[in-house]
């Protein structure tokens, strides 16, 4: 990732003349370097996601854990694996819970693959891998994938078909057709789709992701190192928990935040507390909570969000226990 | 022709309906268009991924927003195929 700061030294430097060393200079070195270094990534990496995702639809994910998922666990990890790339808009949760349930997907496998699938989000990944390197962005899929994979069995093992909507099995029959017609687009096709798709994704998130990083380097060098890390730092032992429960409601401008929690992580915030935080405004999303409200019952609700949440929580401690 | 644009009410659903509008209008398309919401209503079409655009009771596409060009670009295809059997 040498070759941004490359950029950033050029632009600032040779095109603008601006003065080294002074504040507002490594606040701007740092916003070019930054900028350019995230849009670069989320053009690449959510370009191979969606082309990826184009051959694995969610009719060929049900037919994979319908005949592939004889064994329990074998289904979860599946499903948690699966959840990684396949696409989820939250309006889409509701069809795909009836779809998943009629074919007769076990209830703990459909939830692991709904935790999975939001959880692990890939503008999160592209901006971890960016702005901290492989190894906090490998910690953030591990830990998601933990979350779905217990989440889901622990739903499994705790019986609660009987609260989903009568009306979700009134259609189970055996007649759901589990033979997925290959779409047929070709290769030039497949890769235009891609790329549109790519672009309007960071048309849409672009913005957010700029006033993220803005405020990061506006914080850059001028916030008072310590400050931060005394509020919400190691020594108290709230944090964790202030953070999850002020990121779920965040969820829409979850690309936006990230940027500013690693301007955190840099000013002492330890990185459990700043991975619950971010995993929280990802991971729990009202809309699509309220969506599934159409198809299983307020208890249930009740203990998917209760479980995703405090394995969030867990999450954040065990790694500021680990990583201190 | 009757077409059908299927969604829960997400963004995504309203562009879909907006962008079918749109191309009916361009095409000057002989069509009524109903946008359908309800989740049982959505099911009977076997669909696991929104939105959903239906053209006389086929669905055409899921899970994604064309541009108006290339919905009339749909359509068209389909009034020819239409025509042909």
């Amino acid at each position: 990732m040498q070759i941004f700061t490359w950029f950033a030294d050029y632009v600032a430097y040779n095109l603008l003349h601006l003065e080294k060393g002074r504040h507002l200079t490594n606040a701007i070195h740092f916003f070019i370097e930054d900028t350019s270094k995230i849009f670069f990534l989320l053009l690449v990496i959510i370009f191979i996601i969606t082309y990826i995702r184009s051959y694995l639809t969610p009719e060929k994910v049900r037919s994979i854990l319908v005949k592939k998922g004889k064994n329990v666990y074998f289904a979860h990890l599946l499903a948690d694996l699966v959840g990684i790339i396949t696409p989820f808009c939250s309006c889409s949760a509701v069809p795909l819970f009836i779809g998943f349930v009629e074919a007769g997907v076990p209830l703990g496998v459909t939830f692991t693959y709904l935790i999975a699938a939001p959880t692990v989000n890939e503008v999160a990944l592209v901006l971890l891998y960016g702005l901290f390197g492989w190894e906090i962005a490998g910690i953030y899929i591990l830990s998601g994938e933990v979350i779905a994979f217990f989440g889901g069995i622990i739903i499994g093992a705790l019986k609660l078909e009987k609260y989903i909507e009568g009306y979700v099995y009134e259609n189970v029959s055996t007649e759901v057709d589990l033979e997925v017609e290959d779409v047929k687009i070709t290769f030039k096709e497949r890769v235009k789709e891609s790329f549109n798709y790519t672009i309007n994704l960071i048309k849409k998130i672009g913005i957010w992701v700029i006033i993220g990083i803005g405020m990061a380097s506006g914080m850059h060098g001028w916030a008072p190192t310590g400050f931060l890390a005394q509020i919400a730092g190691p020594n108290n032992p709230f944090a964790v928990l202030v953070a999850v429960l002020v990121g779920i409601p965040l969820y829409s401008n979850a690309a936006g935040m990230i940027p500013v929690v690693s301007e955190l992580i840099r000013l002492g915030v330890p990185i459990g507390t700043a991975l619950a935080f971010m995993m929280s405004v990802t991971a729990v999303s009202l809309p699509e909570t309220i969506l599934l409200r159409q198809v299983i019952k307020p208890p249930l609700i009740a203990i998917f969000l209760g479980i995703v949440t405090l394995s969030i929580i867990f999450t954040g401690y065990l790694f500021n226990f680990l990583i201190p | 022709m009757t077409i059908k644009v299927l969604g829960t009410g997400c963004p995504n659903c309203k562009k879909l309906y907006d962008n079918t509008k749109k191309a009916i209008e361009m095409g000057q398309i002989p069509a009524t268009i109903y946008k359908v919401e309800d989740v049982k209503e959505i099911m009977k079409y076997k669909v696991m991924t929104t939105p959903v655009l239906v053209v006389d009771e086929k669905v055409i596409l899921k899970g994604k927003v064309p541009s108006p060009e290339d919905i009339l670009k749909t359509l068209f295809n389909e009034m020819l195929n239409k025509n042909k059997g």
